[in-house]
């Protein structure tokens, strides 16, 4: 589909070779080139700035080593860099002492959160835990029916509660989570796993409902769920959301589509917060520990990396 | 209410009062476009023409914002709504997109404003696949007032087409208003799915699908062009409806997209609400864009 950042560091160097050093002038061109690649895989502009700068720093002065050319001596300080800012961190979760630990599933309108709710209950089925799911998404027209399909696809316990003629609205919210909570403690579940509905960072009134929950439940994770075609517009919901909550890991969905997937880089880099899983299919078993090449490769567009600089 | 981005300063503090334009301006300039999501080339080819200009004419601030609001309304504006006026009732419109963009809330907020027009809707529950996504079409149904058709979950989305064209015509209903599964672009057997879709519609309602509408997430960044192009080729898409505009992303893919692929912005989603639906303006969405 597109050139891959190989071939047009290959262009930007032609001339380099037998040069030895990487000099700001020939560099440059190189960097204009990583720089279109990362905004084209939707990284948000300060984070390519300030990435590039460091790209810039690390090569500067850097010996063209008699093994790696220099396009992919770049290309090795681009991965580097790549993957130190998106961290090494895999799929873990802070349990409660006190079970059951609560997870809570939270992100913009239609990112994946139920969806991705029934993935992690079935993911930490096969780790030998006992989640019970609740959705306390009583805006959305049938997203607590949906969740309620997608538990009974993934044999996970549900609480639906009793809704009478309740108006919508935080109140109605925080008691059905503290009832699940309850329940989960009766039924002896270690895991409460608990999906909201969608909401906007900006939106003030959800916002503070979100952190009413927080406050009644203690949660040890929340998950900022999170789609992988978002551009630009990243950083300000992650922002947003961490400011106000605290994230403690991301789960980027729809990685089974063609987008870049650049992000993974915008939240981390601007929440610290690693992204945990990978949603990669519209099916319960569609879900993957994240690690960090494979986000790294796709936004250079490159297969293997690892295995092309082997002789590094 | 929407608030501006931390991160990209707007253009009122680009432009302040008293600066010249110059080539810190221009990157400045620069960065607005690429953080609502215009992308490099779209925003590139915009900066040369507008550099171009402005030092000829040794514009000043005020020109330049003028100057930059000009060249993207040019851009948006050089594409035709799209006038595929039925034959013979019910005008069929299909809603497509990747999975979450809004597909089903626009289905419901659509039945609701044509029924505001004297214009009687009738919603096809075709997305068969995703759960519940049935039982959410419905309580739009109730919503908006108007019919709805549906089959079982798992069921065949064609069949759903079927029997709802059928009811409609039965039902003398004006519009038939079809939603469909979110799909990603790149799977080839559910985009072929959508083709069949639109033979079906063929057969039972002379030039339908009338119009097709891609519904495009405002917070999506530079994939919103593949997602176009290639809806396009599989369902041929007349027209996009912009979602989530009520967020903080700018929805700047559009720009490209009707750059590039000749494509018109037929409405904006603006909430979560049966209301929050707008017929698209320029001059608003720039604004906004921009501010
Ligand atoms: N292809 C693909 N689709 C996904 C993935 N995760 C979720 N989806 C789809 O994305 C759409 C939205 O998913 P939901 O789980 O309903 O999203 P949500 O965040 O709960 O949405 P709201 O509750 O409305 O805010 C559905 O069509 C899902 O099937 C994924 O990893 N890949
Ligand atoms: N803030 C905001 N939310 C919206 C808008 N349009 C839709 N939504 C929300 O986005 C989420 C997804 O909307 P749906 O209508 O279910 O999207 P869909 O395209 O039908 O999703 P799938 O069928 O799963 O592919 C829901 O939570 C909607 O309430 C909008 O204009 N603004
Ligand atoms: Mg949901
Ligand atoms: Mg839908």
């Amino acid at each position: 589909m597109f050139e891959n950042l190989q071939e047009k560091l290959q262009r930007a160097f032609k001339n380099l070779r037998g040069q030895g050093t990487i000099t700001e002038e020939n560099i440059s061109e190189a960097l204009r080139e990583i720089r279109l690649a990362l905004l084209e895989s939707d990284v948000n502009l300060n984070v390519v700035k300030a990435t590039i700068d460091h790209i810039r720093e690390k090569a500067l002065g850097t010996q063209v080593a008699t093994a790696l050319s220099p396009t992919e001596q770049i290309i090795k300080i681009v991965n580097d860099e790549l993957i130190e800012i998106l961290g090494k961190d895999t799929a873990r979760f802070k349990f409660s002492s006190q079970p059951p630990t609560v997870i809570l599933m939270a992100g913009l309108q239609g990112s994946g959160k139920t969806t991705s709710s029934g993935k992690l209950a079935t993911w930490l089925k096969k780790g030998g835990h006992r989640p019970m799911l609740v959705s306390v998404d009583v805006y959305r027209p049938a997203a607590r029916e949906q969740l309620a399909i997608v538990a009974k696809a993934v044999g996970a316990q549900i609480y639906t509660g009793k809704i009478n003629d309740e108006e919508a609205g935080t109140p109605l919210v925080l008691r059905l989570a503290k009832e699940a909570l309850r329940e989960a403690r009766n039924f002896g579940n270690d895991i409460l796993l608990v999906d909201t509905a969608g909401r906007l960072g900006i939106d003030e009134a959800l916002m503070d409902e979100m952190k009413q929950l927080k406050a009644a439940l203690n949660p040890s994770e929340i998950l900022f769920v999170a789609d992988a075609m978002t551009g630009q517009d990243a950083v300000n919901s992650a922002d947003a959301f961490h400011k106000q909550l605290g994230i403690t890991g991301v789960i980027l969905t729809k990685m089974d589509g063609d987008a870049r997937g650049g992000a993974a880089l915008s939240i981390r880099n601007v929440t610290g917060a690693p992204v945990k899983f990978l949603g990669t299919g519209e099916k319960p078993e569609q879900f993957e520990a994240f690690h960090p090449d494979r986000i790294v490769s796709r936004i250079m567009g490159m297969g293997d990396i690892a295995t092309l600089l082997e002789r590094a | 209410e929407r608030t501006r981005s931390q991160l990209g300063a707007g253009l009122d503090n680009v432009l302040a009062l008293g600066r010249t334009v110059d080539e810190e301006t221009l990157d400045e300039l620069e960065a607005v476009l690429l953080t609502a999501d215009i992308g490099s080339s779209t925003t590139s080819e915009i900066m040369r023409n507008l550099r171009q200009r402005a030092l000829r004419e040794k514009a000043t601030t005020d020109e330049l914002k003028q100057m930059l609001k000009e060249e993207l309304r040019a851009i948006l504006d050089s594409v035709e709504q799209p006038t595929n006026h039925p034959t013979q009732a019910p005008e069929v419109i299909m809603m497509v997109g990747v999975n979450g963009t809004g597909k089903t809330t626009t289905s419901g907020k659509l039945a609701a404003l044509y029924g505001t027009h004297g214009r009687k809707a009738l919603l096809c529950a075709a997305d068969t696949f995703r759960a519940a996504a049935i039982e959410q079409l419905e309580v739009w149904a109730q919503r908006s007032g108007v019919d709805i058709i549906k089959t079982k979950q798992g069921g065949d989305p064609s069949a759903a087409l079927y029997d709802s064209l059928t009811a409609g015509k039965a039902r003398g209903a004006d519009i038939v208003i079809v939603d469909t599964a979110g799909r990603l672009h790149n799977k080839a057997g559910l985009m072929a799915e959508l083709d069949k879709m639109r033979r079906t519609a063929q057969k039972l309602v002379p030039g339908a699908p009338h119009q097709v509408f891609l519904v495009l997430d405002a917070t999506t960044g530079q994939n919103g062009m593949q997602q176009a192009r290639l809806f396009t080729e599989s369902a041929g898409v007349t027209g996009i409806v912009l979602t989530k505009l009520d967020g903080t992303a700018k929805g700047g893919i559009v720009i490209a997209i009707a750059r590039e692929l000749k494509l018109p912005v037929v409405f904006a989603g603006v909430g979560e609400k049966m209301e929050d639906i707008l017929p698209f303006n320029s001059d608003a969405f720039l604004d906004s864009l921009l501010g």
